[in-house]
């Protein structure tokens, strides 16, 4: 295929129209919809919307809830351990587990040791790499309202209005008022945010939000706030095994999450973790690939602890809104699901259609955005098709350093400016193009606004846990939660730990789990958790040999 | 639709396979029939998990990416990194007064650094890897932040270093120094934080936590916003930190590479 500049020449014809455009649109931005007009839209284009797409959820407290199929599977399928694993012998014994060593795991086991935990009795155990995680991806910013023109006031009406007013008013509460301490808090470790001289942040609107209180770094918000989290985590001593997920919690005799089940991914020998308290931290669910959605998620996110918590008897909620982010990235096929961060059009990107056309306000929410997207490639045909069979629509990148200067787009977006270079495409010259990909997972395990579940000893925090952002969560506000009820969680769990010590250790809730299943008439050989994708080769796969070397 | 793949050959510790052309590395070692647990972590330039070494045919350089941001090219002869050990003291920040032979104390390795530059050419995010260490030398605390600001951990860089310098660990305490100490704290933030302490906001948020949801709904409908251009008045994103080593200002790290 013969590329002119990093675009096959069917592409140029449409980025010809763009530029023709672009003078007379430059200050002229589309309207906002209506909540009504919003309402329409998602009704008829969004995904979550669509016909057929889910199953109710037949069995467990949160019985009738409404799930994608890919999302139903993970529930309705088999413990990958017996309940009668050997668990006489306990490996690790200590008074708080962290499960998932990614922003609200890390942010949990520093602000138990704050309360008074001993670090060498913290365990965070992760996946992958401690760090390797959706918060190091986060590009964008997050939300605090610390300006003068801006209040917490501000802030709780924006979160509510962009989760469709189905969030938890007490969570949205905790959210807001603990930003601008959260932010404080980042100041004091050294996080490197966007400031100017005076020590004032550089600040960016965001979709849904009225108030320009996106504080970023770069555009490597998320990896320059884990990176530092992880290097105080390691400073204080808190212990990390990393390649070991959590495969099953565990009880004790008294009905309390007690800990859990790891198992080293190299060696495949299992890990018994005792523990007074445990705190699951285990992402979102990306790679679950929801309606054969590409994804902006890390590798490791798979919704493992939504099936841990459910098996160990919590609630769930609003898991049946799944969040498309509009911006992925839709060509060149690379680099196809990958996150466009929405700092492009908070810096003043306008989204377009084929003949260069505006046809949607640049920062919607989030779930109103992509429907407009998927509208404008289906039902009015006005995408822009490429080379291997996807549409998507164009993002004015060059606008940015119209809008703001010479150099913007190098300065504020170096992470997005290098990913197009390294393929070919020079974004401050040519537009890039864009459509929904597979996100954030809105809902998840149901918690109080300290994240203590409805089951004793068990606490949640950052994306696993829901409620706060309802049905559809704002740029910037999941950076804030995992930092927000991570601190939370681990200061509650840091106190139940202890005034409590686990008893004998148990997997009833795992038998009991397959009664369920069982009772509900679910036949399947398929397993949960997922951990890791499988994007091995068709061809290679035919000729696997499942065979003992 | 899609146009059909050609096919290259890879050649993946000394194994050979035969790959669709325009897949990453990555994409290429799994399309081989791997299932990666090292190696892999964000699949988007972001985590510093997928460190490969590889040669050219034809060439005898041995060159490094990361397998998630990089296509399979015919004949490439490569092997990835599952680990590179940059193991480190622990330090208390909160107890450091910044100095300019800070970075100094804490890795004295630094002053061995023989400018070879093999650091900067081996950084796939091509970042001045050397000058920031050259900086950290001279105690130049900024311009290590500055510099070493995009830097993902990868550890390709202290893999190859002679010196066996741990870059990404001189850069992490740099910024953290810089960010703490040498970068003005924000007075707006600490008069909400006092505001927010003082309970300023309680009664109207619990008010608004009790209206009737069609109330919320007109409150909300009712906002009004701030515009993008207001935002600019006296901020710019190119401007921050108004410093002289503004990345739009040092070398061009992209193309100098
Ligand atoms: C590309 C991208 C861009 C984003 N941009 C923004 C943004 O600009 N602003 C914003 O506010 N939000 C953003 N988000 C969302 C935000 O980053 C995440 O929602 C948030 O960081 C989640 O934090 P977390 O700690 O809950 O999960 P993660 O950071 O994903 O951490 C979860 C950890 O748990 C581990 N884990 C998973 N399963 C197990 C198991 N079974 N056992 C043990 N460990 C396990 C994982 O490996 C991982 O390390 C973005 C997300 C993505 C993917
Ligand atoms: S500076 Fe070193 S560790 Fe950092 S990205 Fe470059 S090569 Fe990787
Ligand atoms: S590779 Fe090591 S010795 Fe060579 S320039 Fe870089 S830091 Fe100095
Ligand atoms: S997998 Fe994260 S940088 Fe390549």
């Amino acid at each position: 295929m013969e590329l002119i500049d990093g675009y096959p020449a069917s592409m140029r014809e449409s980025i010809a129209l763009v530029e023709r455009t672009r003078p007379a649109r430059l200050g002229r931005t589309f309207p906002a919809m209506s909540l009504e007009e919003r309402k329409a839209l998602l009704l008829g284009h969004h995904p979550d919307y669509q016909a057929g797409a889910k199953r109710p959820l037949r069995f467990g407290p949160s019985k009738g809830l409404l799930l994608n199929h890919e999302l139903a599977d993970l529930f309705e399928a088999r413990p990958l351990v017996r309940p009668n694993l050997d668990l006489s012998t306990i490996d690790a014994d200590v008074d708080l587990l962290v499960i998932g060593g990614g922003g609200a795991g890390t942010v949990a086991a520093i602000w138990a040791v704050q309360s008074g935990l001993d670090p060498a009795r913290v365990l965070i155990a992760t996946k992958l790499r401690h760090g390797d995680s959706n918060s190091t991806m986060a590009q964008g910013g997050i939300q605090a309202a610390d300006r003068p023109e801006d209040s917490p006031v501000q802030h709780f009406l924006d979160v509510m209005g962009g989760g469709h007013f189905t969030n938890r008013p007490d969570l949205v509460r905790a959210l807001v008022s603990d930003a601008p301490l959260i932010i404080q808090w980042h100041e004091r470790l050294g996080v490197m945010y966007d400031k100017d001289s005076q020590g004032r942040f550089v600040e960016n609107p965001g979709g849904g939000t009225s108030r320009n209180r996106m504080h970023s770094a770069r555009d490597y918000t998320g990896l320059e706030i884990m990176r530092v989290l992880r290097d105080e985590a390691r400073n204080l001593g808190i212990r990390v095994i990393e390649f070991s997920p959590a495969i099953e919690l565990l009880g004790d005799e008294s009905g309390r999450v007690a800990g859990a089940v790891l198992l080293n991914l190299e060696t495949r020998r299992y890990y018994i973790v005792r523990a007074a308290a445990t705190v699951l931290t285990t992402g979102g669910l990306g790679r679950v690939h929801i309606q054969r959605f590409p994804t902006t998620n890390h590798y490791g996110a798979t919704g493992d602890g939504l099936v841990l918590a459910y098996r160990a008897g919590a609630e769930l909620v609003d898991l049946d809104a799944v969040q498309y982010h509009p911006t992925g990235a839709a060509f060149p096929a690379q680099m196809a699901g990958l996150l466009i961060t929405e700092k492009v059009r908070g810096l003043g990107a306008q989204p377009l259609n084929r003949l260069g056309e505006q046809f949607v306000f640049p920062l919607e929410p989030r779930d109103v955005e992509a429907a407009a997207f998927i509208r404008e490639c289906g039902e009015r045909g006005l995408g822009i098709p490429t080379p291997h069979g996807i549409c998507g629509v164009w993002l004015d990148a060059p606008m940015v350093d119209l809008i703001h200067g010479p150099g913007t787009i190098r300065a504020a977006l170096p992470a997005m400016y290098r990913m197009y270079t390294r393929f070919g495409i020079d974004m401050t010259r040519d537009p890039i193009l864009v459509f929904p990909t597979l996100h954030y997972q809105n809902g998840g395990v149901a918690a109080d606004e300290h994240g203590a579940t409805r089951v004793p000893g068990l606490f949640v925090a950052g994306e696993v846990m829901g409620g706060i952002h309802g049905k559809n969560r704002l740029m910037g506000n999941s950076l804030l939660d995992f930092n927000v009820f991570g601190r939370r969680a681990g200061i509650a769990a840091a106190h139940y730990a202890r005034a409590h010590r686990p008893g004998r250790l148990s997997l009833a809730h795992v038998a009991e789990y397959e009664r369920m299943l069982r009772e509900a008439g679910v036949e399947t050989t398929r397993t949960a958790p997922r951990i890791l994708p499988d994007y091995r080769g068709k061809e290679a796969l035919e000729r696997y040999l499942d065979v003992p070397v | 639709m899609s146009e059909p793949a050609t096919l290259v050959t890879m050649e993946l510790m000394g194994k050979e396979y035969r790959v669709p052309s325009g897949l990453t590395i990555l994409a290429a070692i799994e399309y081989a029939g791997y299932k990666l647990v090292r190696g892999v972590g964000c699949r988007g330039g972001f985590c510093g998990a997928c460190p490969t070494l590889y040669r050219r045919e034809g060439s005898h350089r041995i060159f490094t990416a990361l397998a998630c941001q990089t296509l399979v090219e015919d004949g490439m002869c490569l092997v990835q990194m599952p680990f590179v050990p940059v193991p480190t003291k622990p330090y208390d920040l909160h107890g450091i007064t910044p100095q300019p032979t800070t970075l100094l104390r804490f890795f004295p390795e630094i002053a061995g650094c023989v400018a070879c530059n093999t650091c900067t050419r081996a950084c796939p995010q091509g970042l001045p890897v050397m000058d920031y260490i050259q900086a950290a030398l001279r105690g130049d605390i900024e311009r290590v932040a500055m510099l070493s600001f995009d830097c993902i951990a990868c550890g390709i860089c202290s893999s190859r270093c002679p010196a066996d310098i741990k870059h990404y660990a001189v850069g992490l305490l740099a910024r953290r120094i810089y960010g703490k100490y040498l970068v003005p704290p924000s007075e707006d933030l600490a008069v909400r934080v006092s505001a927010i302490e003082a309970g300023r906001y309680d009664a109207e948020l619990r008010k608004l936590m009790e209206l009737p949801l069609a109330d919320l709904r007109a409150r909300y409908e009712q906002r009004n916003f701030e515009t993008v251009a207001e935002q600019h008045r006296d901020h710019s994103a190119t401007q921050r930190y108004n410093s002289p080593m503004d990345p739009v200002d040092y070398q061009d790290e992209l193309e100098g590479v």
